[in-house]
């Protein structure tokens, strides 16, 4: 069983960085990571392949200026390859843009599943993985909190409003999985030595036989027209507890006419 | 100038329209001159009433979907309607898992961009300009289509007023789902829902919600008890969500439920990016929080800078004292 895994290479949250005036993009002069959200998958997508008894996970990203620090880590954590897709023609892509360059990436890697992220912890569109499955003309399911192979189906848990469905899809298709769902392992020295040589497939958009005229911000359908910075809250008053504040709260609760 | 005509992706829960279906049937009365919905389903005729009184005059009804998942046959109706010359200007849907599912089949299909996380929507000559939030709520970004429509345009629930506008019945059609050959075949074959008493998050007076500072996973029952002495809902920041302390249900964030109560609590939550764009559009904001530093007090009305195992405890006993 072969499983392809999305991952997005992302600026680390915790310095959530800035929007460059000029390019209206994502400043990323600063070393990408992997996105957290996708660590689930990879998890998910190893220990599918260990239940399977054969088969190998395969990482496809795009990134500007062939970074691959994100792809490092899962490496680590046991995939066997990646494909990275790399062009300063994609600057500016917009979702639908980039859905199209990770299909056409996958699609030379016939896997049996493909296993994406539910959404990005930068641009959090939502909107990709179900986007790939479109244009790779499968069936998907999102928001997936479990995956269990059952023959040439998977039987799938999807996140609702209420609780979860049950789904069943046939193989090949798209799942996209809610964080949280598996324990990413941590990689080990081992595994992060023998990332080292694992390979990593670099293409451009030439490569993958796609016009780069297409891409990037000639190819979005939308512009930025405004960016602004928003009106924020105030700070109140903020006290040091000395073992009565909760009496504090009660007031404020009174105040507010909650009790 | 408006367009001519916007289609809403009409949802339902526990058989009541979703409150965000009304925030776009709202929305878009003010963008277009016809306002119309389309709706996975066959019994359209429950929820004409009300899809009516916010304006919608046409509700288009895909047929009983035999338990597919909405997305690839919705998508599939919406652009082979906007094929036939029958199809909207653009598009509105809800961020919620099916809303998603539709339009980005949507785009596939149409070769249409969507704009997500919208939290306003204007007109621009003919076309739509979006505004989204980025980097937690302190930068906003006005995104405009550059070509034809339809337009795809996924909002964030609570972004604008529910306002009906004493419309009559919508009127009930007909949509015809075309082929959907190989994309179509995830099948629901069972619900499940989770137990809950009281108030729903996303709709709850009060909302008191824990995050990592609490610990360990059953510290997590003095926010419960503390929600419903409050007759509130309890929430939960991602870090918690994400280590197995409560389900996914109870995220309040980016990923997750905005909610906007009267009074939000944050206890034991340092307030990340993620956490602070579901929660600061709430009228008042008390936190509880150890480190002085920690950016949820920058958007609290009260800020405690304290231990939450030693607060919370004792404002759940002055509570119960009352």
């Amino acid at each position: 069983m072969n499983v392809v895994v999305c991952v997005k290479q992302i600026p680390d949250p915790a310095d959530p960085g800035a929007l460059d005036a000029e390019t209206k993009t994502l400043k990323r002069d600063v070393k990408l990571i992997l996105d957290e959200s996708d660590s689930y998958g990879v998890e998910m997508a190893l220990q599918l392949v260990d239940a399977a008894g054969e088969g190998e996970v395969t990482l496809v990203s795009m990134a500007p200026n062939n970074e691959r620090s994100g792809l490092s880590t899962a490496l680590a954590m046991g995939a066997a390859s990646a494909v990275l897709v790399s062009d300063p023609a994609l600057q500016g892509s917009d979702s639908l843009t980039t859905a199209k360059v990770i299909a056409a990436a996958i699609k030379d890697q016939s896997p049996d599943l493909i296993i994406a992220g539910s959404e990005s912890s930068d641009g959090y569109t939502g909107t990709v993985p179900e986007q790939i499955a479109g244009v790779l003309d499968m069936p998907s399911v999102t928001a997936a909190k479990s995956i269990e192979v059952d023959g040439q189906s998977v039987n799938v848990q999807r996140q609702t409003d209420a609780g979860h469905d049950d789904v069943v899809c046939p193989m090949p298709c798209v799942i996209s999985v809610t964080a949280g769902v598996v324990e990413p392992r941590y990689p080990s020295f081992k595994g992060i030595m023998a990332a080292k040589s694992k390979p990593v497939d670099e293409k451009t958009v030439a490569d993958l036989g796609m016009d780069a005229g297409a891409v990037g911000w000639a190819g979005a359908g939308q512009d930025i027209v405004e960016v602004t910075e928003a009106e924020q809250r105030e700070a109140g008053e903020i006290i040091e507890d000395d073992g009565e504040a909760f009496a504090k709260i009660v007031s404020f609760l009174e105040e507010n006419k909650v009790i | 100038m408006t367009l001519s005509k916007i289609w809403v992706y009409a949802e339902v829960a526990d058989g009541e329209v979703s409150s965000s279906t009304l925030e776009l049937l709202t929305k878009a009365r003010e963008l277009a001159d016809t306002v119309e919905c389309v709706y996975a389903g066959d019994d359209a005729d429950d929820i004409a009433e009300t899809l009516g009184e916010y304006g919608c005059e046409t509700v288009h009804q895909t047929g009983d979907l035999d338990g597919s998942l909405v997305g690839v046959p919705v998508a599939a109706a919406i652009a082979a309607a906007c094929e036939d010359g029958d199809g909207p200007d653009a598009v509105l849907a809800a961020t919620s898992y099916d809303g998603r599912d539709v339009a980005a089949r949507l785009s596939v299909k149409t070769d249409r961009p969507v704009i997500t996380n919208v939290v306003n929507l204007e007109l621009d000559g003919d076309s739509l300009v979006g505004t989204e939030p980025i980097f937690g709520g302190t930068t906003e970004v006005k995104t405009k289509f550059s070509g034809e429509g339809p337009f795809i345009v996924l909002m964030r629930p609570k972004s604008v007023p529910a306002e009906p506008s004493d419309g009559s019945e919508a009127d009930v059609e007909d949509l015809d789902v075309p082929d959907l050959g190989s994309s179509g075949g995830a099948q629901v074959t069972g619900r499940h829902a989770e137990e809950s008493d009281g108030p729903k998050l996303d709709e709850a007076g009060v909302v008191v919600s824990g995050g990592r500072g609490l610990g360990e996973a059953d510290k997590y029952e003095m926010v419960e008890s503390l929600a419903k002495l409050l007759n509130g809902a309890a929430g939960a920041s991602r870090a918690i969500v994400d280590a197995g302390w409560v389900p996914y249900s109870y995220q309040v964030g980016q990923t997750g439920k905005v909610v906007k109560p009267d009074v939000y609590i944050a206890a034991g939550i340092s307030g990340a990016t993620q956490h602070l764009v579901g929660m600061k559009g709430s009228k008042t904001i008390i936190a509880i929080n150890k480190d002085p530093e920690a950016p949820i007090f920058g958007v609290a009305d009260l800020g405690i800078v304290g231990d939450v195992h030693k607060v919370v405890p004792k404002l759940i006993e002055a509570l119960e004292g009352r």
